[in-house]
């Protein structure tokens, strides 16, 4: 087993990187994804991370760098959060139809208008259909866990497709966690050296990127999406090894005292350990709360959500982000999509809180839960969404 | 192949990597200018082209014209997809995954691409220094989407979004010197070209290649469809804008100057652009005041030559 140490959990996602022995880093910095960054760069000034650091000078390049890095057959990183991830839209939805397997960490933090730098899930919820495979970290040990499952997963000739590791700006990247780092064993047993299925070879010349008329470009699409519809399998495989080597186990959806509750908690992220401590609170006081946590988004698991959530009467799902002029949040939007038509399908409620960095308690999940009674039981239907805790 | 200028043609291969049954318009000296530069780095190369002409006609899917890696990811990027494969390659030889074969990575992009929306990301690469050749394939518009205005335009001609009216004589601004913009990124070989002179052309991307870091090489490109132009018009065009001082070709090594194709004598600029349909409305006055810009363009690009340092 490796060493477990007391560490800010951005220095050790760096070194979790630095772990795989990645050819190329390119990043250009934005809070709060900087910590990440800077000391991939410090290990590679230090001669201990052997791999081309690019500062390019901006995100838009740093994800065009990621692509042309990647297709020539290097393990391929970047890094970014909210505006920045913005700004590299465009490539972030070609990255994938390339079947590029690059590897972004996205320190999830609020979108602009008003300018905030702090945590909430409203830059990855504009991605969503990137076609990317998306998952949720909860806590330091996971993300560093998972940036070696983010590897094995995106570089599985199988599977080839980009993935994006999302870990909540400053929760997460700016607090000192306890975190077992895996032991070069540990790693080379996982990992396996980056084979790209393709690559801008001369002695094998490819055309990458080429130009779909609409006679073929449905077809492309589909086969796209089928692959990361099948990408499923191998990551549950990816995650049932990382069980084999380091003895921690890893779901699509996480349950917590489900067993007989009647109203569940569904959350993404860093919240997850809140709201455990608020459904322990009101399971003290007999209530029958439990908690499903959400690590996978795309893909979707849909079999996985469906099993966590039977003989629920109700789900509050936590969004952290808004669809304007919409159904309220996207995670809620899904979860209701996921479930319709089930028989006794759960009553979903919808709770908009923690945007930009607000501080959500154990005491206010409680509220919320007191909330969705009343919401269900009066059977109004008038409020789908509710934002919690807002000054009216 | 050094100084196939002063040799002959039958020195060059015949092999083609940039292969025929593209989809181009009839005379496209852009398709040509391509075909050249891709037969002077040879088979050791590969390619990170922008979106435009160049890249719809040449990889329509399952198709493609290309006989060398070539990856196209989006329009304004090329620099830094380029950026990209050029470190991977440098990471990986080092690391003794593959062998150090000199492999040149060759940029491409039309002068949208280049002197508007990817201006960004090639000065970046210029100023990080990866060892690269980029041309920029200048048909003077963005062509593709249907003859609008670019940055790199030139004074007086009509576009789509720059059109002759009653009140404005066509684009109103004056051509952006690219090549110029390259030399003040210290970039180590700065040069222009055109396909109508093929030899020159093809010695400077092969000295470009030779250079360690990065390479700018700015092509004007004759587009008989947006120039108003018969396409068996190109190549006598684009020696007209060589001999009128429009174009001179020259080179930049290290930033010393030189004119590599010497014009002793001038042509009127009018030579150059009354065949031309979208310089059909200019009035004498207006050709008079493009001819003394170009007078002075050509006085300043003459001193550079002379400067001593």
């Amino acid at each position: 087993m490796g060493k477990r140490i007391g560490i800010e959990v951005s220095i050790a996602a760096a070194d979790a990187v630095a772990s795989t022995n990645v050819d190329v880093v390119a990043a250009y910095p934005i809070t709060p994804q900087t910590h990440i960054v800077e000391h991939l760069s410090e290990l590679v000034n230090n001669g201990e991370l052997d791999a081309e650091f690019i500062p390019v000078e901006s995100e838009h390049s740093a994800m065009s760098v990621c692509c042309g890095s990647s297709a020539a057959g290097a393990r391929t990183f970047t890094c970014t959060s909210s505006q920045g991830l913005a700004l590299m839209n465009e490539i972030v939805f070609i990255a994938p139809g390339l079947r590029l397997p690059i590897v972004m960490i996205l320190a999830n933090r609020s979108m602009s208008g008003p300018l905030s730098i702090w945590n909430d899930h409203t830059d990855v919820m504009s991605i969503r259909d990137c076609g990317w495979i998306q998952v949720f970290a909860e806590s330091g040990q996971e993300v560093y866990d998972h940036v070696l499952f983010s590897f094995r997963v995106a570089e599985d000739p199988a599977v080839s497709l980009p993935v994006i590791l999302n870990l909540d700006g400053f929760i997460l990247t700016h607090v000192i966690e306890p975190i077992e780092y895996w032991d070069p064993e540990q790693v080379k047993r996982y990992l396996p050296d980056f084979k790209p299925v393709n690559t801008l070879d001369p002695d094998r010349p490819t055309t990458v990127g080429a130009f779909g008329l609409p006679g073929i470009y449905t077809e492309a699409k589909k086969a796209q999406d089928e692959a990361l519809i099948q990408s499923k399998k191998h990551i549950l495989k990816a995650w049932e090894e990382l069980g084999e080597v380091v003895g921690r186990h890893y779901k699509p959806v996480e349950t917590h005292l489900t067993e007989g509750a009647e109203t569940v908690f569904l959350t993404m992220g860093s919240i997850g350990q809140t709201v455990a401590m608020a459904v322990e609170e009101l399971r003290g006081r007999g209530e029958p709360a439990g908690l499903v946590k959400l690590r996978l988004w795309r893909p979707f698991p849909f079999e996985e959500l469906r099993d966590a959530v039977r003989g629920a009467k109700r789900i509050i799902v936590i969004d952290r982000a808004i669809s304007y002029g919409g159904t309220g949040g996207p995670v809620a939007s899904e979860i209701r999509s996921a479930l319709y038509g089930e028989e006794n399908m759960p009553a979903v409620t919808n709770f908009i809180c923690g945007l930009a960095g607000r501080d959500v308690t154990p005491r206010d999940y409680i509220a919320m839960y007191e909330r969705s009674l009343e919401m269900t039981q009066s059977k109004v239907g008038q409020e789908d969404f509710v934002f919690y805790g807002v000054r009216e | 192949m050094e100084a196939v200028n002063v040799y002959s043609a039958r020195i060059l291969e015949k092999q083609e990597y940039f292969k025929p049954g593209h989809r181009a318009c009839q005379g496209c000296a852009e398709a040509l200018a391509v075909r050249l530069v891709a037969k002077a780095l040879g088979k050791n190369v590969i390619v990170a082209s922008a979106t435009g002409c160049m890249e719809i006609i040449s990889s329509p899917l399952p198709f493609t014209n290309w006989d060398v890696p070539w990856i196209h990811v989006a329009f304004e990027n090329t620099a830094a997809v380029l950026s990209g494969a050029e470190s991977a390659y440098k990471a990986l030889a080092r690391k003794g995954r593959i062998k150090d074969r000199g492999t040149v990575f060759l940029g491409m992009g039309g002068d949208g691409a280049t002197t508007d929306i990817g201006l960004q990301a090639l000065s970046g690469a210029f100023e990080r220094g990866h060892s690269f050749v980029y041309v920029c394939y200048d048909n003077e518009a963005y062509m593709n989407t249907g003859i609008q205005r670019s940055s790199s335009t030139p004074f007086g001609a009509s576009t789509t979004t720059s059109p002759a009216g009653k009140k404005v004589p066509g684009q109103i601004t004056w051509k952006k010197n690219m090549a110029e913009i390259a030399v003040a990124h210290n970039v180590p070989y700065v040069a222009t070209a055109c396909s109508s002179y093929p030899f020159d052309l093809m010695e400077k991307v092969q000295k470009a290649a030779r250079t360690p870091g990065p390479a700018y090489i700015h092509v004007l490109s004759v587009c008989p469809t947006g120039w108003r132009i018969p396409p068996s018009k190109s190549i006598w065009i684009g020696r007209l804008a060589v001999e009128t001082g429009i174009f001179p070709l020259f080179e930049v090594v290290d930033g010393r100057y030189r004119i590599t194709v010497d014009v002793p004598e001038l042509r009127p600029v009018e030579e150059y652009l009354k065949p031309q349909g979208r310089f059909r409305h200019l009035t004498p006055e207006i050709t008079a005041v493009i001819q003394e810009r170009v007078n002075y363009e050509y006085r300043k690009l003459v001193a550079k030559t002379q400067f001593k340092f």
